[in-house]
Formats: structure tokens, sequence, C-alpha cells
């Protein structure tokens, strides 16, 4: 019993050692909080660790904390509405970004801290609060070890069950599964916004995907795609470009079709109220810089948007670009203000759709 | 000779304080020291618990962003009757409205509000704020002004919107809830069944609790049975057997059965490789993934109260039925079962309640049929940080746990349940 007394003596006396050690070691706590990137997380991340965050480290001296979300807006708008504002730069969608800069989450953009609007491609100009990083795209993506012959060309090709039997995979949202199944029903890509504006075109939009129903398997995280291609639990799917060449990169002979992708522009915005405006800005005027843009699209090929990055990239790379101008043929261009109008009714539908 | 009585004398301590006093104060010493050890657990639930779900049933019911954004808008529009467009005041009102709110950058929030009510309300403010903020000399009307902007501003149905909205408390999120909305007049009509969304998802999530409940209780009896007839020795290796997969995280456990279950998985390999079918059978990301996965989630807690009833039931008793003549059978129903009830119910109780409120699994394994109201209550916070249809939605799942509780305190007793 004494014995143990003291070996519990002992162990407290180890336990307050190891917190005073612990508490001193501890930075003290101070205003200056260090810069905090928040991205999607993943191999692109990874990327963008190498492209941006390793080398502003090392020019600056600064510290950069990186961190990853699932896009949800959510977080921001408590640490503002909270007044404790812990991320400083976020990447984010762009109808998430219209949303939130409209609520007042965001910074508005002073566009000379960054480079000045004109260096960018025009369509990285999203709203007053995003400065434009990557163009990314939903494409079709099929398993050519699978599919042997002819593959699928296009969205229409992806409806036809009878000449490619097996499952597809959709992305389990209204945003795009209703852009797709227009352009599967003939629909011209620079028309769908217009069609999908009328009751008569959502419905239209409804029962085309109606006739692929049977046939479908829905994936939200953009991981899942190259998974189920690769065990052959569908036979093609829609998928994030970036994902698929991955795969591909991996040794997959995965095959991308970019007739009639769906593009967007995801963006950098600064978290209203934060701390680190200063170095913020400075951030993402580097990481906007066209030589660190063509290191990112190099290790994952999403779209630069610097003009002069365009030109910067490897030329074997840039046919995997979204923004090449050979895979933007038939393209549609994500509209994210119309998406932010319509995106609660649309999905509730859809929800109510999928569910019957 | 009479035998004097003595007056009933007061009752004191050693020390002459009067019996009744010191065992008040005695009585009141210890309740506050039952208050000093409950009040640190009781501020902690008050801080962490009680007030966001109070924070959070205000939010289904708030309406400030037009009382916020459009102050003279909501003013104005108090006297209109709703039989016509608004006149000329309404529309300088909010012309005003939208022009500052434009210069403040704070229009987006009425917008979103807006839009709520009719997609598309949101560009439209927006527009509409972008250009009257242009308007440089004042015009003649703004009625006309705002209308030649976009003719919708002549349409009785956005007017309308705006009336709803501009009160102080609205009762918008919590009919959207149940499928129900106000029309033009202000009536409460159903939605159109194309949007009737959550009266099915809800029906469906009661749905599938159920079916996970019963589950949970038909494997989790005689395994909890088994524990409780067990010695110690033999029956603590099988507890942490039922406990160690509680200890796991979910999110670890719920992408193992996507592991096992999918198309190339384990299950169906030896399914094909038996012959007993030719094709793979699809497990995951329907109906039956869900209920393996909540199933194996949810068993500890229906085990654990079971085990802890039934290891207090002497197994004399079934020795007595049997040699009263009871075979088997009537004696199991007749004497354990009953006995067993305290811990049947807890248990169903427990994992009723855990899986109502259930949004990773689902989320993960299941296909869009088969996803629970937290699922769409996550929609609304994170994706379109609708923070007011969250909560409503959330309004409805808290109802239906609390009646829950009522209806089983009533015909059980909430005092006979036996969790651990």
């Amino acid at each position: 019993m004494k014995l143990f007394r003291i070996s519990m003596f002992k162990f407290a006396l180890v336990v307050i050692a190891v917190g005073l050690i612990g508490g001193i070691g501890l930075p003290q706590y101070s205003d200056a909080r260090d810069l905090t990137v928040v991205s999607w997380g993943g191999a692109y991340q990874e990327a963008q660790r190498k492209a941006y965050f390793e080398p502003f480290m090392k020019k600056t001296g600064k510290k950069v904390l990186d961190e990853s979300y699932n896009g949800e807006m959510a977080k921001i708008r408590a640490m503002v509405e909270a007044k404790n504002v812990t991320w400083d730069v976020v990447q984010v969608e762009s109808p998430e970004l219209i949303n939130a800069c409209e609520q007042g989450l965001l910074e508005i953009i002073d566009w000379s801290r960054v480079g000045g609007k004109e260096s960018f491609i025009p369509t990285a100009i999203m709203g007053e609060c995003g400065v434009g990083t990557i163009v990314w795209a939903h494409v079709i993506a099929y398993d050519a070890d699978r599919i042997k012959g002819e593959g699928p060309k296009n969205w229409a090709d992806f409806w036809n069950v009878k000449k490619w039997p097996g499952k597809r995979a959709l992305r389990k949202n209204a945003k795009p599964s209703l852009e797709i199944a227009l352009l599967a029903d003939g629909v011209p890509a620079s028309d769908v916004y217009k069609v999908l504006s009328s009751e008569a075109g959502v419905q239209r939009a409804f029962k085309k995907l109606d006739e692929l129903k049977p046939h479908l398997q829905w994936w939200e995280a953009g991981a899942q795609p190259p998974q189920w291609l690769a065990s052959g639990d569908v036979v093609m799917t829609s998928a994030y470009n970036g994902r698929i060449s991955a795969a591909i990169k991996e040794g997959r002979n995965f095959k991308i079709v970019w007739t009639g992708q769906n593009y967007a522009v995801d963006s950098w915005v600064i978290v209203k109220g934060s701390s680190n405006l200063d170095l913020a800005y400075e951030f993402i005027k580097f990481a906007s810089q066209p030589e660190n843009q063509a290191v990112s699209a190099a290790a994952v090929p999403y779209g630069p948007t610097n003009v002069k990055a365009v030109a910067a990239v490897d030329p074997k790379i840039a046919p995997d670009l979204p923004t090449y101008p050979a895979n933007l043929v038939g393209s549609v261009a994500t509209d994210a203000d119309w998406w932010v109008d319509h995106i609660e009714e649309l999905s509730e539908r859809f929800n109510v759709w999928a569910a019957q | 000779m009479a035998h004097t009585k003595t007056p009933p004398s007061v009752l004191t301590t050693a020390n002459g304080i009067p019996l009744k006093d010191s065992l008040r104060r005695a009585e009141r010493r210890r309740k506050l020291k039952a208050a000093g050890l409950v009040l640190p657990l009781f501020l902690f639930l008050l801080t962490t618990f009680i007030t966001p779900i109070l924070l959070l049933l205000y939010r289904a019911i708030e309406n400030p962003e037009l009382l916020e954004v459009m102050p003279r808008t909501v003013a104005a529009i108090q006297h209109w009757d709703g039989a016509d467009i608004p006149d000329e005041a309404v529309f300088t009102a909010l012309a005003t409205d939208l022009r500052l709110a434009h210069k403040d950058r704070t229009v987006g929030k009425a917008g979103k509000r807006l839009n709520y009510d009719i997609s598309g309300f949101r560009s439209l403010v927006l527009k509409t704020a972008r250009r009257v903020s242009k308007i440089k000399n004042e015009p003649s009307s703004y009625r006309n002004a705002v209308i030649a902007i976009d003719k919708r501003w002549g349409n009785l149905r956005y007017w309308s919107a705006v009336k709803q909205a501009a009160r102080p408390y609205t009762d918008f999120y919590l009919l959207a809830a149940v499928d129900f909305e106000r029309d033009r007049s202000g009536n409460i009509a159903r939605v159109p069944a194309e949007r009737a969304l959550y009266t099915k998802v809800f029906g469906r999530t009661f749905w599938m609790s159920m079916v996970v409940t019963l589950w949970c209780l038909l494997l989790g009896y005689p395994v909890a049975w088994m524990l409780a007839g067990l010695p110690a020795r033999h029956g603590n290796l099988l507890m942490i057997l039922v406990l160690l997969p509680f200890w796991t995280s979910l999110l670890v456990r719920t992408a193992s059965w996507i592991i096992v279950l999918q198309k190339e998985g384990i299950i169906n390999k030896v399914l094909m490789w038996t012959h007993i079918t030719s094709d793979p059978l699809q497990l995951v990301f329907n109906r039956f993934g869900v209920y393996v996965a909540m199933v194996h989630i949810l068993l500890p807690f229906m085990i654990l109260p079971l085990y802890s009833v039934m290891k207090n039931i002497p197994p004399s008793l079934m020795r007595a039925a049997a040699s009263l003549g009871a075979n088997p059978i009537i004696a199991f129903f007749k004497v354990y079962l009953p006995q067993s009830m305290p811990g049947i119910s807890a248990g169903c109780l427990l994992v009723f309640i855990l899986a109502i409120g259930y949004y990773i699994t689902p989320a993960l394994v299941g296909g869009p049929k088969d996803q629970m109201l937290s699922y769409f209550i996550a929609f609304f916070t994170n994706n379109t940080i609708n923070w007011g249809m969250a909560s409503g939605l959330a309004v409805l799942l808290l109802s239906a746990t609390v009646v829950l509780y009522v209806v089983f305190n009533r015909f059980i007793g909430i005092e006979r349940l036996r969790i651990g």
C-alpha cells in the first residue's frame, strides 16, 4: 500500500512537471495570429502547399497555417458573427462566394493590391469579394480498360445505356445535373441557363434525368468517381477533371471527355474582420503570380487564372487543362449568379425527385 | 392522586436550540450542499446545451432581415391591403431603402430572405438596388421608375412576399418544415407536390429509426441474455467484444462498411465465389447498407441496458417456473420477458432517439432515397447558410423527440428505465 502511495506521488509530480514544461513551451498568447489559409484538402492542397504555402513562408518569413474544409460557409458565418475570425484566406466556389459576399461575410477586394484586374482572365473576377485562382471542370470520365473500342463522346452518349450498359455516376446535386441533362437532351451549351430559367425547361431536365435514373449511382465527394471507376462499380461517371488526371498519373487508363464540360472558378477570399488583412493580400498576390500558378497546375491540372500563367504552363500539361482552347468547345460556364437565385428551390425539387 | 400533566415542552438540542430549528437548519445546509454539487453541471448544461437550443428555436421564428435593411419599406407596406399594386409611398420607400442598402452593401441580406419565398427575388432586389442608385434626378413617379427597371415589381406575388417578410416574427420556416406555406392572401396552404419534401423525409426518418431499433432488439436481446448468464470471466471478455466497436470512431466504422459491402467487396466476392450469385449485389448506397451500418453502430446502446437489467433477474425464477410445470417457452414469455421489460424499453428509446438524429452514416452509405432529416438540416446550415430553415427542421426533430419522451413516460414510465 505504501509503495502504491509513493508511486502515486511520483506520478503526480511527473504530471505537474510535464504540465509546467508544456506550458512554458507553448507560445504565449498574443494578438499576432499566424496567417491561416483554408482549402479543399487532399492531393490538391498538397500541390498548393508546394506551389504557394511553402514558397510564401520562405519568401516572407511568416508562418502559414493551412487547414482544409468542405466548402461549408456556416463556419465563416459563425466566425464573423462572433467577431472571432480565425481563418484569413479561404478558397471557395463561386455560388457560395457570391452568397457570402452579399451577406457581408467577406472583405471587398482591393484589386490594386493583388496585381490589378487586368492580370486575370475575365472569368476569374468573381464579383467584389473573390480573386479567381483555378478553373476546374465537371467532365465525363471512363475506364478505357473496361470500355474497349469506342467510348462515349458527349452527354448524349452518357445516356446511351444500350451501347454502353452499366451504372453511371453523377454528383448528387441539382448543380450541374440539370445542365448535364439538358446537354444530353440536345440543348446547345449557350442556351442551357435560358432554358432552365423557365418551368418547362426545369421539367425537361428532370424528365431527361428520369430516363437515366435506374442506371444512376450518386457521388458526393470528389474522391468517389475515380474509386468507382477503378472498382468497376460504374462504367462512366461525371468527375472533377483534376481527380481523374491524378488517377491517370497513378497509372489508371482513364479517359476524359471534354465535350460538354461544365467549368467553374474557385476563388480566394478574405474573411471579413481578418486581423491579418495585409498578409492575406500579400498571400493572394503571391498565389496569383504566373510562375506559382504554373507549379500548381503542373501538379493538379486545374486551369490557372493569371493571364500570363496560361503561357507559363508546361505545354505537355496544357491539353489537360479545362481552359485549353480545344477543351472549351461545347462547354458550359457554370452561371454562379443564376445558381444563387435558384439553388434552394431546385435543390428541394432535386431532392424530391431523387427520393421518388 | 391525580397525575399532573406536564405542559408539552419544546424539544431542544444539547445546546438549547429548539430541535425543530436545528433540524431545519441542517436540512437547509444539506440542500445547499446538494445544490452546490449540482451547480457546476447545471451551469455547464445551461451554457452549452439549453441556451444554444433556445437560440436555435428563436432562429426558426425570427425575421429580422427586412426590418434591418429596409425599415422604410417595412413601415410603408403595413398599410397595403394586398388587393392592388402598392402606391407611390411604398415605391418611394423601397427606392430609398434600396439605395441606402446598396451603399452599405447590406442589400444582399434582404435579397436572400426574399429569395426563400420566390426564386430569383434575390437578383431582382440586387439589380433594382443597383439601377435605383444610378438614378440621378428624382423621377416624377418611383412607381413607374421601379416597374420600368423590372416589371416583376408590378406583380402582386412579389409584394405579398415582401409583406410576409416584413413582420418581426415569421412562421415561414416552421410551415416550410412541414411542407406548408402562406399563399398570396396569407392563408396557410400546402406547397405544390414537386416541392413537398420534408413530411416525407420525416416519415422516412421515423420508419428507418423504427426498423433499426427493431433489428437492434432482435439481435441484441439474445446477446444480452447470454452475457448476463455467463460467469464473469467469460462474460467480461464478450462484453469487451461488444464495447470494442463502441470505442472505434463512428466514421471509421461507417467507412469500413462501404469497403465490406461495395461491389468488389468481401461479401460480394464470397457470394460470387460460392456461386450463390453470378453478378455482384448492390449492397451499399441503398437502404440495406444504411440499415446494416446503423444497426451495427447502435447495437451496443441496446445491449448495455438489456444486460444491466438481465443481470439482476435471478436465474432461480426460471427454474422455479420450470418446477411449476411451465415449459421453457412459456417460462420465458411469462417470467423472463416481463422482467426484462425495463431494459427493452430503455434500449429501444435510446436507440430510437439516437437513430432519428443520424446524419453521417446515411450520408455516407445511403442513396438519395435514404437520407434522414439531419441531412437536410446540414444542407441548410452548411450549403445555403439558411439557418432559419435549418432551425425550422431542427424544431421538428426536437419536438418529435419530446413528444416521444412524453408518450413513453405516460405509458411506460421513465422511472422504470434502467440505462446502466
